[in-house]
């Protein structure tokens, strides 16, 4: 984990003595809400439709244990007991009260966390795949470079009025666990002939109401030019992006209005005075920022386990989880150990502070004190040994975290949706559970196999709808709320965007549709296929026809 | 009351600012010694300007390019730039163009709706005056330079980024 130096420490104080001022001076008339706008929105405060909401930065999703206790003391403290993971590696309280949340942010800078750029038109936390340092495929730990960029655009002078929220992505697998391509600035890690880092660089990509897939722009930048040339793609955005519409406003529609290569020409023209400048990286810098990422004290263990292998041939359930919650490490005799927070009857991402203190007390007791979040609102312990997990299992299962349905269809991705959001056109909570309640029986789950659904309340495509395999929007119609459907999106690294089945439908009759849509596809598929790969070899029409078959 | 903040210092604005669609001789029969003219007056009407027994300065709206003014730089001791609204923060990056790029040495202005808490980013992007909009309160201005004692990154004010110096 990286750790805070005096630098850090400080700029931190100050930012919190910062908005406690703006707070004050909103409170006493001096700042107008139009004005004190922009300023909580950086400091992660929304006003939404029962209470403030604060989003609190996960940078990159890495989590100490001490860090997420004291995520569940302040959500004992200053909200009802729980908290929500949000697609973007982000946590968010629902109820905090607009005078505590400086006092709220004090209590987080203690433990080296924060709310900054957490929302408004700025660049906002990076995210990454959360297997980053321990994924058996891995080109590049992706952490360190994570970091380079949270402190580069940390309180960025020139980049905090943009004309709309900047997200930054960066993936150091092959298997792209981090929607790379569906961000304003997607980095994929690579590796030159000589060995040397680079990274090839996508500009453009994102979903809300205008969904398109990033264009490459360089395809491989020397690391040591990663800042500079940053600073160059967010001068050309910040000078040229279109503030006149707010639904334009996003880097996506420059790149599309004018065109990737013009883009990138004006990139590279203003690049040209800033390339080898003082913002150029140093190889100690990188040094020193990999130095907080290196492997924790690994044992030397067998890569198999007879008592595990026992406990699964008598556990049905626990193989079950083995097979789906856990995944290989790079390391012999440890694993992955993934947590679903999608307990039927919870809202998906949401945790308790008594699970949140639990999960922290099986990080230091079993993987070294860590935690990551993922962008599909789970949770990982990255380090655990092959010969505890069994009982971490066990152990798991008395607080609900052990479900084992991880990438199956009850695994679904949900924004809070019209139950919190001021923005959403319609619930998303309630759906998410009348499909699990319908995909209840784990044996169909396992039978349908890998799958993602995706559930946004609104065109701003929290839930990533888009890019599920199933999607399902939110919309607004006559003042009812209905349910769009698209089939075919996909994040990883063939990423795709789902497209429209048809008319949408009532809240009621979405389990129905989920069903058939599954139905077809289980009629469809052959040998081994999932659930994309059919709808991608059949197309639509068969999913169409069963589903709009006794419709007018 | 004056609003204009300069080298730490609440001071006296000697620059009358014309606004947008005046004309040359308008602009020449102005009463006040130093104007400050707009974009457009001057690139039409450089040579006259400068011709003429008054100090000449330009202002820029967020939307007019830093780089026109490439050849002219030597020739202004002022150059402002528009806020049209606090949070249109294109004139961030002229200022940047205009120091690095342009290497511009005289003042750069803050003008339009400049507010409190813009200020410490306006000066690290290489803004030195600052003519605070209607209503902000003048001595709370003039804490903002100290908001942060220090930058991650690389800036107009301190080209070295942290990492440089840590």
């Amino acid at each position: 984990m990286y750790n805070y130096d005096n630098y850090d420490k400080q700029m931190l104080q100050e930012r919190i003595v910062q908005f406690r001022d703006q707070t004050r001076r909103f409170q006493a008339g001096e700042l107008s809400t139009e004005q004190f706008l922009p300023l909580r929105l950086q400091n992660g405060l929304y006003i939404q439709r029962l209470a403030p909401m604060l989003r609190v930065a996960i940078p990159y999703g890495c989590l100490s244990s001490r860090q997420l206790r004291k995520l569940a003391s302040i959500s004992r403290d200053y909200d009802k007991g729980y908290a929500h993971f949000s697609t973007r590696q982000n946590i968010q309280y629902n109820w905090p009260i607009l005078e505590q949340v400086p006092d709220l942010l004090a209590e987080l800078a203690e433990v080296e966390m924060h709310a900054i750029q957490t929302s408004g038109n700025c660049i906002r936390n990076t995210t990454t795949d959360q297997f980053a340092g321990v994924a058996v495929d891995e080109i590049e730990d992706s952490r360190p470079w994570c970091e380079i960029i949270r402190q580069w655009s940390s309180f960025h002078p020139e980049f905090a009025y943009l004309p709309r929220k900047f997200k930054i992505a960066v993936c150091g697998t092959p298997n792209d666990q981090a929607a790379t391509q569906v961000h304003d600035i997607g980095l994929y890690i690579k590796k030159d002939d000589k060995g040397e880092i680079g990274f090839q660089v996508l500009v453009g990509g994102g979903l809300g109401r205008t969904p398109v897939i990033g264009a490459t722009i360089c395809e491989f930048l020397p690391w040591q030019h990663l800042l500079t040339y940053l600073d160059a793609i967010m001068r050309v955005y910040n000078r040229f992006g279109r503030r006149d519409n707010k639904y334009k406003a996003r880097i996506k529609i420059l790149v599309k209005e004018i065109g990737a290569e013009a883009f990138r020409e004006k990139v590279e023209a203003e690049w040209l005075h800033d390339k080898d400048g003082s913002a150029t990286l140093t190889q100690d810098e990188v040094e020193r920022c990999k130095g907080f990422f290196t492997d924790p004290d690994y044992q030397e263990l067998d890569n198999t386990n007879q008592a595990i292998e026992g406990a699964a041939a008598s556990d049905l359930l626990f193989s079950h989880w083995l097979e789906r919650n856990v995944a290989p490490h790079k390391k012999s005799g440890y694993r992955i150990v993934n947590l679903c927070l999608k307990e039927t009857g919870v809202a998906p991402g949401d945790i308790t502070d008594t699970q949140m203190e639990f999960v922290a007390d099986l990080a230091d007791k079993y993987s070294f004190g860590e935690v990551r979040v993922t962008h599909e609102q789970n949770l990982v312990l990255t380090d655990v040994r092959l010969q505890d997990l069994y009982v971490v299992y066990k152990a798991l299962k008395t607080e609900s975290l052990a479900t084992p349905y991880l990438g199956l269809i009850n695994d679904i991705v949900c924004c809070p949706g019209g139950d919190f959001c001021s923005l959403a056109n319609a619930k998303s909570i309630p759906i998410a559970e009348s499909i699990q309640r319908r995909f209840e029986d784990f044996d169909v789950q396992k039978n349908i196999g890998d799958i993602t659904l995706n559930i946004s309340g609104c065109m701003n495509a929290c839930g990533h709808h888009h890019v599920g395999n199933i999607g399902i929007l939110g919309v607004d119609k006559k003042g009812a709320e209905f349910y769009q459907v698209t089939l075919g999106g996909s994040s990883d690294r063939e990423t795709s965007l789902g497209k429209v089945l048809g008319p949408s439908f009532a809240q009621a009759e979405m389990p129905d549709v989920m069903e058939k849509i599954i139905n077809v596809y289980l009629e469809n598929r052959q040998d081994n296929e999932n659930f994309l790969a059919t709808y991608n070899r059949i197309g639509m029409e068969p999913y169409k026809e069963k589903v709009y078959a006794n419709a007018d | 009351m004056p609003t204009l903040i300069k080298d730490g210092q609440v001071v006296d604005n000697p620059w009358c600012l014309l606004e947008k669609g005046v004309d040359l001789n308008a602009a020449l029969s102005d009463k006040a010694e130093q104007i400050v003219v707009p974009f457009a007056l001057w690139q039409d009407h450089k040579d006259s300007l400068m011709e003429s027994s008054k100090k000449i300065a330009v202002w820029l709206d967020s939307e007019d390019d830093p780089y026109e003014l490439a050849n002219d730089v030597i020739d202004l001791p002022l150059i402002c730039l528009n806020f049209p609204v606090f949070r249109d923060g294109r004139a961030f990056s002229a200022a940047v163009i205009l120091r690095e790029r342009l290497n511009y040495q005289g003042e750069i202005r803050a003008i339009g709706d400049v507010l409190r808490d813009q200020l410490f980013y306006m000066k690290k992007c290489g803004m030195d005056s600052f003519d605070l909009a209607d209503g902000v309160n003048v001595e709370n201005a003039l804490n903002a330079f100290n908001d942060f004692s220090t930058s991650y990154m690389s800036t107009v004010e301190e080209p070295l980024p942290l990492f440089r110096r840590r």
